[in-house]
């Protein structure tokens, strides 16, 4: 058997404390982990391609219907395909939040791949911080071809106000992340992650308006609509779509169901 | 020389079940320390405890002069650990889970040599899903010495491989030690624990039973010897039992086996010779590691329990 590049061990009564050294490491070992995650996304074909193509696919449907395509006057002069398309970006995020990321982590842990990376100096944070990176690269990927796909195919104007959009987006996919650790946290397996994530996602989609735009709600589901988060999220979307800033109530909401979803999930999270 | 690794009346309970009840042992720089018990005797957690993953309800633990759940950040750098059970996404290749571990790490292990060493260099390109159980055993071995640790906790090193690899693994663990790693190794095999290891902690039930070199702890056990052999003609009733260097008498069909001290192999011949009866097939057995393992744990003892078999 040939010899081992193992390096000579240090002296064992010298505990050191070179933080430099091991910061350096450790963000390079961020980046590989986040490199790995994306990497291994597009493997799994089906899994990463889904949150992007179904919203996609949509798009292009309704988008070839001609009287949604048409400005109507109950839309405030826009057509529906212009309002549909920031619900797909939400219904986007939300599909990937919740399905995607916590099957994934929760499939991880049954597999024992997150206790085994609890031994390395990479650390729980960085494993999660990576997931949650890939993720959001994910979403920035699938956000941009939405808003291309209904520019270039539907001629639906791209979002007015950049900032105040981006902003909101932001938000929206931070507050659907941390529902989705959240999920993972307290899912035994894949299989049950799967099971609750579909649930909330229907739930979460429901007070989006996905099937029942939040104006022509009765009165009490508009006001239970609003405290959700992407009851919160798609008003704000709409808004900065059309050129305004989202109200600071419809931010505030995004941003304290992120805080309190996040902080939930980092008290529940296990790593076995 | 002070000890690499220190563990003083460590005690862990998950809820009512109490997995390790009191245990305390030091491991020293250089040795390979085995861990030696049956399933459920609190192996793993007593080694989990080791690496930081499990906090001790009672007792100390230090590593390197580490405490493991104080110190992670730098004990991780320099402890290597090998899971029991514990996978890699499948879809992950072999050498991108070492070249992503070995960015962890301050100081990494030359991965592509370690994978030479191995003997798993053409399964470079192979997602983790693809390989067999040995390959992914070696992959693992791998991963817990990237970090160029200097102690390598092996958790189940050789569970699952077939004879030939399992013979590979401990010359690569003994390779690992003269490299100067402490190696760590937790095992239900006694074969590997008597081929492999310097010291030996037997633990059963939660408890150290016996710390001590295999051989010092085969040569302990008072079983001392078994003969075993088929007599020309029946033996006369009581001819043996009423030797006494001779503690227990089982007939098996026509095989007879006796257990005795270290003199009853003497004490049985002289009695076979005096009545003209020749053994055949004659066989004496030295105690080994199995035998102290059976012997200190007080399960089925044969000095103790004498098993009652045949007539």
């Amino acid at each position: 058997m040939s010899a081992i590049t193992v390096a000579p061990p240090q002296t064992p009564a010298s505990p050191r404390t070179n933080s430099n050294s091991s910061s350096n490491s450790n963000s390079h070992g961020l980046l590989k982990l986040t490199l790995t995650e994306l990497k291994l996304l597009t493997r799994e074909r089906v899994r990463a391609a889904l949150p992007i193509a179904i919203p996609l696919i949509l798009i292009v449907i309704l988008g070839n219907i001609r009287s949604l395509r048409q400005p109507q006057a109950i839309y405030g002069g826009e057509s529906f395909i212009d309002l549909y398309t920031t619900t797909m970006v939400v219904f986007g995020l939300a599909l990937l939040a919740l399905t995607n990321m916590p099957m994934m982590l929760a499939d991880y842990r049954e597999r024992g791949v997150l206790k085994r990376l609890q031994t390395t100096p990479i650390g729980p944070a960085r494993v999660l911080a990576a997931q949650l990176m890939a993720d959001l690269a994910v979403a920035v990927v699938m956000v941009v071809a939405i808003l291309a796909v209904a520019r270039i195919g539907f001629a639906v104007p791209l979002p007015r106000q950049v900032g105040g959009f981006v902003l909101a987006a932001a938000l929206a996919a931070a507050a659907l992340l941390s529902a989705g650790l959240l999920i993972a946290a307290i899912a035994p397996t894949g299989r049950v992650a799967r099971g609750i994530g579909g649930l909330l996602f229907y739930a979460m989609m429901f007070f989006a308006g996905l099937w029942l735009p939040i104006p022509s709600m009765p009165a009490v589901l508009q006001h239970i609509s609003h405290a959700t988060p992407l009851g919160a999220a798609v008003p704000a979307l709409t808004a900065a779509a059309e050129g305004s800033m989202p109200t600071a109530l419809q931010l505030g909401t995004m941003a304290g169901w992120a805080v309190a979803l996040g902080l939930a999930a980092a008290r529940f999270f296990r790593w076995e | 020389m002070s000890p690499v690794i220190e563990v003083r009346q460590l005690h862990k309970s998950y809820g009512d079940t109490v997995a390790v009840d009191d245990i305390s042992f030091d491991v020293q720089q250089g040795e390979i320390f085995g861990i030696l018990g049956p399933n459920g005797a609190g192996k793993t957690t007593t080694v989990e405890c080791i690496e930081g993953l499990r906090s001790p309800d009672g007792g100390q633990v230090t590593v390197l002069g580490l405490n493991p759940q104080n110190h992670r950040a730098e004990l991780t750098q320099r402890l290597g650990v090998q899971l029991q059970d514990s996978q890699l996404p499948d879809k992950l290749r072999v050498d991108e889970a070492l070249d992503l571990y070995s960015s962890f790490y301050r100081n990494p292990a030359d991965w592509r040599s370690l994978l030479e060493v191995l003997g798993i260099k053409d399964k470079a390109k192979t997602r983790f899903g693809k390989l067999s159980g040995g390959q992914k055993q070696r992959l693992s071995i791998a991963l817990a010495l990237v970090g160029s640790p200097q102690i390598a906790i092996l958790d189940e090193l050789t569970t699952g491989l077939d004879p030939a690899a399992r013979h590979d693994t401990w010359e690569l663990i003994e390779n690992v030690r003269d490299r100067g790693v402490t190696i760590v190794l937790v095992t239900h095999f006694m074969e590997e624990a008597e081929r492999l290891c310097d010291r030996v902690a037997l633990i059963d039930s939660g408890r150290v039973v016996a710390i001590d070199t295999p051989a010092n702890l085969a040569e302990g056990v008072e079983t001392g010897q078994r003969i075993q052999f088929r007599p020309s003609v029946p033996l006369p009733g009581q001819l043996l039992e009423s030797l006494p260097d001779v503690t227990d008498v089982i007939y098996r069909g026509d095989v007879v086996v006796v257990t005795g001290n270290s003199n009853a192999l003497n004490a049985v011949t002289s009695a076979l010779a005096r009545n003209q009866i020749l053994a055949r097939q004659l066989r004496v057995d030295q105690a080994n590691l199995e035998d102290a393992f059976l012997a200190l744990t007080g399960r089925p003892a044969p000095q103790t329990q004498p098993a009652k078999q045949g007539a």
